[in-house]
């Protein structure tokens, strides 16, 4: 073994993140103590980020499987069979900790890690995604993290070339420390080129691909492990830079080589570079590696093993390929200009060796270091219920309509159109023009053939708070909801989950109730979980955030001719609400918004009532007896009946049916499974779903250029149109 | 007819002119690799919208030197027409074949969305398959879209009928509300002395398909097929 300049010290084993009992079984495994490099390895390979260790034991309850998943969590992304021979590939990935130390860079390339764990797989981006969550509005810090962000996540995924159709953006105090960015990409591949990233075979190359190896991101993932502290900012070296126009390239350079019989298996370099990818492919393979470090193409000079090793450099791969197949592949790269080495070769010895200038300078066992991966039963509570709210102890407003225009300019129901219009939603030409962000779904054409896939994130953070169980079910069925109302039988999801620190038992009692809940809502929706990503630790001094579990949902629609959108169509149109209006106002955003209270029960989700209302809209989309689709959710009815008026620029009357709650609570209580159709057949369809026992019940028409509310007076599209708009850009350019 | 599109590395938008200008020839267009020093004959050559190089140094300024770009140039001087959309635009005013510079958006932002268009000269093999004075909805998506030549160039385009879309509302009319960029004289795309050179910065290739939300681009390619069969 080469010198360790180093000395292994406690203050050393504490700063990589490393508790006693965690060092304790290193030297077990290694027999000797480690040197720094090894050290290091370890760190990363057992840090939160890597190891799921806080978690593992509850994510393994949660649904995976279903006729149409190929393949469910375990892997770089998710796949599901989409027919005709091709898979729909997606996951959804945090990077929150360093969106908040540097956010152009931090939200730039949490884009393009999501992207490479996609196409990792074999498929085409086809679309990104993104849900946002920052900080109060008043906090000095949101408007310069809300500008960095966006223009990182434009930045990036405009230059590749990927449309961002679709997600979300909040705000709230909670967030004010550690603000969440969540990135999905949805790829499409063909059933019989999805590639895995399983090492086989002792002797076959192994070859480094895309930029080079840098200082950059060093222990990234041990810094997205722990909390934050006033000097977290010191932090900003360990934040990547990413390069798109590289990312493009690698895409491109990736993908053509898939097109040939070279690969074995291949892996992207995310957290914990070199390292976590050697490690996974040889684990999964059940081989051992050599690798020569002096073979990796390095950006700076002087770098030791121990910068190699952990850089999270971004843009590169690591493949194992078929031997002899070696020049066929480096052309490929050769001709999008990337770098292509030769760095090892995989062995039987179960071993990963690292060589460096001519010593040998880490040797660690494989399976050991896997097998012991750490998992953690941390101790929990549950979740202390709240007190339910009646509506009628709550005041009514004095004019619903004022109230609905303040609604519809909050910071969190405010158009993000200011967002949006930042990111190319256009690029790759088979974005649906319904399916434009700003629905309830982004909706993107499987390039080719008239099918189209549709996607949502989802999470209602206040209710996953008040209720864990109840905000993870409503996490799901609202996803599954969303895709509904185009039409699209949903078909799988991936679940980001974003909370405080795990090693509280309050904390780790949030998390284990929203996987409760996420459980119940995918078995009873037929919803499985294919991929996803733990962020934890999300804390300042202390203050953890709204636990968040953001739910990303992907949708198939057999004919995109036969979607629809949430914008009224045409006059006369008859304006139809199913499903139970109970008016729930607890932890509603009227609360919020126009009381000033976050408290009370979030409203109950009735899976079975989610599930028979939804299939009944999709058989009327599938049927076209309706016209256009909202599901009702934040800010309620009216909110939900002047959004398909903003959408479809055009007015309504409506009026309060008889047997409803008081008139606030109609309008803007927040009852779940419910939808607001449109169709040129009021009477038959509502007939048609009585006779199912689904309630329904008609509203008013589409008409004119005012919404109206019999009894209560209306306001202009344009009025409301203005106030919506107007919020976030006034926000952005005070 | 026969037509080819460029590739450059981080073209982006090569699929999408791909895909329109087979719709509208029936036959598939060859795709050229930007390292290529010359290619097959064509009737038309396009050059698609993306990053082309990443846009390190300026947009379009690193494309202008690749080997294709001569080949390109050649082949404009001898009158073969070359369309520009978006990158392929400033990649035409970088290498020269175009007039002026695409400068930052004026409020510095990338911006993609839909426009209106007023189509001001048709007596272009680009935009003969319009209307005189039509107004046309056509998405844009660009950081770097403002138009600006001095006051000379700009009265020569303005003298020889060579803007051939400018910004506009919805009804045609000229405002600094429909200007999405800080553009001079509002122009959206202009052609060059012989007007078999065109560069626009919004993407026709984009609504050229209703179920992408509209078809106003549509008639730029069945034009040219019409004009160049």
């Amino acid at each position: 073994m080469s010198e360790t300049p180093a000395e292994i010290t406690p203050d050393i084993i504490k700063s990589h993140g490393l508790s006693e009992d965690e060092y304790q079984k290193v030297l077990g495994i290694m027999g000797r103590e480690p040197n720094i490099t090894e050290l290091g390895i370890f760190s990363v390979m057992w840090s939160e980020h890597c190891s799921y260790k806080s978690s593992k034991k509850w994510l393994k309850t949660l649904p995976t499987e279903a006729p149409w998943v190929i393949c469910g969590p375990g892997e770089n992304a998710g796949v599901v069979d989409i027919g005709d021979g091709q898979a729909v590939i997606f996951k959804m990935e945090s990077h929150n900790h360093p969106s908040y130390i540097e956010p152009y860079q931090g939200a730039a390339t949490g884009v393009g890690g999501i992207l490479r764990d996609v196409f990792t797989m074999g498929a085409r981006p086809a679309a990104n995604l993104n849900a946002l969550r920052f900080g109060s509005p008043d906090h000095p810090k949101t408007r310069h993290l809300v500008a960095g962000v966006v223009a990182g996540i434009g930045g990036y995924g405009n230059c590749v070339g990927v449309p961002t159709v679709g997600g979300e953006c909040e705000f709230h105090d909670s967030y004010n420390g550690n603000i969440l960015v969540n990135a999905m990409t949805v790829g499409i591949a063909d059933t019989d080129r999805i590639f895995y990233s399983a090492a086989t075979g002792a002797g076959n190359p192994i070859v480094y691909v895309g930029s080079k190896t840098g200082r950059d991101g060093i222990h990234g993932a041990t810094m997205a492990s722990t909390e934050f502290t006033e000097d977290s900012e010191a932090k900003r070296p360990t934040v990547q830079v990413g390069d798109p126009f590289t990312e493009k390239l690698l895409i491109e350079a990736c993908l053509e080589l898939m097109g040939t019989d070279c690969i074995i298996g291949i892996q992207d370099m995310g957290a914990a570079g070199l390292t976590s990818s050697g490690f996974e492919m040889a684990s999964k393979g059940g081989v051992g590696v050599d690798l020569n470090l002096d073979h990796v193409p390095q950006r700076e000079d002087n770098m030791t093993p121990y910068e190699m090793m952990l850089s999270e450099s971004q843009e590169r791969m690591l493949m194992v390929l078929k031997p002899g197949t070696e020049d066929q592949a480096r052309a490929i790269f050769e001709k999008w200009e990337l770098d292509f080495a030769i760095v090892g070769q995989l062995t039987d010895s179960g071993h990963m060796v690292l060589s460096h200038k001519g010593k040998i300078v880490a040797d660690l066992p494989i399976d050991p270091l896997a097998a012991a991966s750490p998992e953690y039963d941390r101790p929990w509570v549950p979740t202390v219920k709240a007190e339910e709210i009646s509506a009628d102890s709550i005041m009514p407003p004095a004019d619903i309509m004022a109230t609905l225009e303040r609604l519809l300019s909050c910071p969190d129901l405010a158009s993000k159109r200011w967002i949006w219009e930042q990111y190319d939603h256009m690029v790759m030409g088979d974005t649906l023009g319904i399916g434009r962000p700003g629905g309830d779904a982004g909706m993107v054409r499987v390039h080719g053939t008239n099918k189209a896939l549709a996607m949502t994130s989802d999470c209602s953070p206040r209710y996953c708070l008040a209720d864990p169980v109840e905000g993870g079910r409503q996490a799901v069925a609202e996803a599954w909801r969303n895709l509904t109302a185009t039409g699209a039988t949903p078909l799988a999801i991936t679940d980001n989950m974003n909370f405080g620190n795990p090693e509280k038992p309050e904390i780790m009692g949030q998390f284990v109730g929203c996987i409760e809940g996420i459980k119940e809502a995918c078995l009873a929706l037929d919803f499985p979980v294919v991929s996803g990503n733990v962020s934890l630790y999300n804390e300042t001094n202390g203050q953890g955030i709204l636990p968040t579990p953001t739910i990303g949902g992907v949708g198939l629609l057999q004919d995109a001719s036969k979607a629809i959108g949430m914008g009224f169509i045409d006059e006369g149109d008859h304006i139809i609400v199913v499903g139970e209006t109970l008016g729930h106002i607890g932890q509603s955003v009227y609360l919020r918004e126009i009381e000033g209270r976050e408290d009370g029960t979030p409203p109950p989700v009735n899976l079975a009532t989610e599930r028979k209302y939804g299939d009944f809209i999709r058989r009327c989309i599938q049927n076209q007896t309706i016209n256009a689709c909202h599901d009702v959710s934040d800010g309620g009815l009216l909110t939900c009946v002047a959004e398909m008026a903003l959408a479809g620029k055009k007015g309504c009357q409506i009026a309060q049916p008889t047997d409803t709650p008081a008139p606030h609570a109609w309008a803007f209580g927040e009852d779940q499974a419910r939808y607001i159709i449109t169709s040129k057949n009021a009477d038959r369809l509502i007939s048609e779903a009585q006779a199912e026992g689904i309630a329904i019940a008609a509203l008013g028409i589409v008409t004119g250029q005012d919404v109206s509310l019999k009894s209560h007076g209306s306001v202009s599209v344009t009025t409301l149109s203005d106030r919506h708009e107007s919020w976030l850009p006034g926000y952005m350019a005070p | 007819m026969k037509a080819c599109v460029i590739v450059f590395p981080g073209s982006n938008c090569d699929r999408d002119l791909q895909i329109a200008l087979r719709d509208a020839m029936g036959s598939e267009p060859d795709m050229v690799w930007h390292g290529d020093s010359t290619f097959g004959d064509v009737d038309l050559i396009a050059v698609p919208g993306g990053f082309s190089y990443g846009d390190y140094l300026r947009a379009g300024a690193m494309a202008a030197k690749s080997p294709v770009m001569r080949e390109i140039t050649r082949r404009a001087e001898k009158g073969v027409p070359v369309l520009g959309v978006c990158n392929g635009f400033q990649i035409l005013t970088e290498s020269g074949l175009l007039p002026g510079a695409l400068m930052r958006n004026a409020d510095l932002k990338y911006v993609c969305k839909d426009v209106h268009l007023k189509v001001e000269a048709t007596d272009t093999p680009f935009t003969q398959g319009y209307e005189n004075e039509s107004v046309l909805r056509i998405p844009i998506a660009h950081h770097d879209g403002n138009y600006f030549a001095n006051d000379d160039v700009l009265n020569e385009l303005e003298d020889s009928n060579r803007i051939a879309f400018r910004y506009t509302d919805v009804r045609g009319e000229r405002s600094p509300q429909a200007n999405p960029n800080g553009s001079r004289h509002d122009i959206a795309g202009i052609v060059n002395k012989a007007r078999n050179v065109l560069g626009m910065m919004p993407h026709p290739e984009r609504l050229a398909d209703p179920s992408l939300g509209g078809s106003d681009g549509k008639a730029m390619f069945t034009g040219l097929v019409e004009a160049l069969s």
